[in-house]
């Protein structure tokens, strides 16, 4: 028997998804508003029922379960370095690929101002770093004064300058705080190593934040530890790419990840230049790169991509899709503010349907433009140069869409469109001509909750579930 | 912790890919005649090597020559890099043919904008005398 149960406790529903790893096929899924502010279980089990119903499953079938959760504000991070584009950044994407929600972050000194506003986020795990091993002691050592002396009372990771880590241990210790040590995530100047405070985070989400966040309940049913969402699409965007022994992956990628309230891109792809001559600046940047725009998401935060797109481009762009919109006939404020509202809602006009579509396109440009690097023009003795900032994506040989909008929205690959190149933003290292996939089965974190123990049959199944969808440019 | 003392000492390299070492050259003797220890760590030298040798020299500042008209491309990032690195308060100068000629010539009040706002003390155009760089880190450490 080989049946096993893919649960995500989402932040607005439960999702179970159940796959035969044997016959390498998807038998069904179903989902129930997630309930963790009473009991976890209850929509687990409601969602249980459903799927029974569903598709006749019997549990006393089922092999095993895995579990992610994004409920409850999912896995929630302040990141503090000094240089913001050094060893802010180095912390920045080791809270990100552990696949946390990155609530705040700030380099240099921090204040009594930062240090409330810190507190008042209310974070699960905060991540200290700063200066280069044998660089700068004065910022770390500042700010673990000021977090000792604060009402701050998550645990702390401290990963930065390794020569004053002890002191800085013991300053944060002495006032009761507690405190983790990893590695530090800028060890030189040119090397990002995150992943050692990275499995720390992984570690003390299992063994502390799933029991706070009223999660332990889940992970006794599931039998095993539940890991954050955005690592489960992680590993399955690692997974996707490079393949398994004896099955090989769809190489290098993209996964863009529209949702309600954030849209997430996950790239997995060696960095590269532009040209040979290319100049490269910046941090190196790592083969799996993940970043979340906190702004973006198509109902939570429609408002944020309606102000930024403004009033008069998202009409045109409506009007190039649903003709039929004439003035006056629609009002787009008021429905713009009905979708903030009503997070749940799912569209059944050609309307509402397009209206979403125009939201994950924008959604979509805007943070696709974020993740990837630029390229700018300089002039010297020699002619031009370019200068490359961040990854270059230009040659991606994939784009795969997942999230809602990819399994109920009407041409959803519209939205894959634009997350990639255009003429008219041509500094954008944006995918040129990749192939495009939807997960139209909504599976994708799924397969990464598979990822560790069965990855063959569940790169299989991806590979088979995935649609291929044709994007005219 | 308080203000640094000044030790006299410098570190100094052609920066990139650059190849000439004239220019480092020239202003090594000076500053050792002037009393300085320097650290000459020659052409085509890396950020990271100007800030190692920094560190280990304890240096009051790093003076990047550059010939080949990328100097203000290869000299982006470095003084965050000496902030992360512990030398936050380090003097950096760049001198030479630090942009395209053509740039020097007409519009040397650009160069030096553009030099200033990478965190950089002084810039030298490449018209500018070993003795005169002599001159303005001392008068910037405060040993005249």
């Amino acid at each position: 028997m080989s049946i096993y149960l893919l649960v995500d406790i989402g932040s607005t529903y439960t999702k179970i998804l159940a796959v035969d790893l044997a016959e390498e096929v998807i038998l069904g899924r179903a989902q129930s508003p997630t309930s963790i502010e009473i009991d976890v279980t209850i929509g687990l089990n409601e969602a249980l029922a459903e799927l029974v119903d569903a598709c006749g499953l019997d549990l006393a079938r089922v092999t095993g379960k895995y579990a992610s959760s994004s409920a409850a504000g999912g896995l929630k991070m302040a990141a503090i370095g000094l240089v913001p584009e050094l060893t802010l950044e180095a912390a920045r994407r080791a809270c990100l690929g552990a696949g946390a929600k990155l609530v705040c972050g700030y380099g240099f000194e921090i204040d009594r101002e930062i240090v409330e506003a810190i507190v008042a986020a209310r974070c699960d795990i905060i991540l200290l770093c700063g200066g280069t091993d044998g660089g700068d002691k004065k910022a770390i050592t500042h700010n673990a004064r000021m977090l000792a002396h604060s009402a701050v009372d998550c645990p702390i990771i401290v990963a930065g300058n390794r020569v004053v880590a002890d002191v800085v241990r013991e300053t944060l210790e002495r006032q009761g705080k507690k405190v983790y040590r990893a590695s530090n995530v800028l060890p030189r100047l040119d090397t990002v190593e995150v992943e050692p405070a990275q499995e720390l985070i992984r570690d003390i989400f299992i063994s502390r934040i799933t029991k706070a966040k009223g999660l332990d309940k889940a992970a006794d049913f599931i039998g095993g530890p539940i890991i954050p969402t955005p690592k489960a699409t992680l590993q399955a965007a690692a997974l996707l790419a490079d393949g398994a022994e004896g099955e090989s992956g769809i190489g290098s990628l993209l996964v863009l990840e529209v949702g309600g309230a954030t849209t997430n891109v996950h790239s997995v792809m060696d960095q590269s230049l532009v040209t040979p001559q290319t100049v490269l600046r910046g941090l190196p940047e790592s083969r799996i790169k993940r970043t979340v725009e906190g702004d973006l998401g198509i109902r939570y935060n429609a408002p944020t991509i309606y102000e930024l797109l403004g009033k008069d481009a998202f009409l045109r762009k409506l009007r190039d899709r649903c003709l039929s919109v004439e003035e006056g006939e629609f009002d787009a404020d008021t429905h713009i503010d009905f979708l903030s509202k009503n997070v749940g809602y799912a569209p059944t006009t050609d309307l509402g349907l397009d209206i979403d579509i125009v939201l994950a396109e924008s959604a979509a440009s805007i943070a696709v433009e974020r993740h990837a690097g630029t390229v700018r023009q300089e002039f010297s003795v020699v002619g031009e140069i370019l200068v490359q900032q961040g990854k270059n994506l230009l040659e991606a040989q994939n784009v795969i869409g997942t999230g809602g909008i990819f399994r109920y929205g009407l041409h959803p690959e519209r939205v894959l469109r634009s997350a990639l190149f255009s003429p008219e933003a041509p500094w954008s290292l944006k995918p040129r001509a990749p192939k495009t996939f939807v997960d139209c089965e909504y599976m994708l974190y799924g397969i990464g909750l598979l990822a560790e123990h069965h990855p063959v049959p569940a790169l299989r199944i991806a590979k088979k579930h995935l649609r291929q969808t044709g994007v005219e440019i | 912790m308080g203000k640094r003392q000044v030790n006299k000492s410098v570190v100094i390299g052609t920066i990139g890919a650059d190849a000439h070492m004239i220019g480092g050259w020239v202003l090594e003797k000076a500053f050792r005649q002037a009393g300085f220890t320097v650290a000459f760590l020659g052409a085509v030298v890396p950020q990271q090597e100007f800030i190692n040798a920094a560190i280990e020299i304890d240096a009051d500042a790093v003076l990047v020559s550059s010939m080949y008209g990328m100097g203000i491309l290869d000299c982006e990032g470095l003084r965050e890099k000496c902030i992360e690195a512990g030398l936050e308060d380090i003097i950096l100068y760049a001198g030479g043919t630090v942009a395209a000629p053509i740039e020097i010539e007409k519009n040397w009040p650009e160069v030096e904008r553009r030099f200033k706002a990478l965190g950089f003390d002084r810039v030298f155009p490449n018209t500018c005398t070993a003795e005169e760089a002599v001159m303005a880190l001392k008068a910037d450490l405060g040993l005249t």
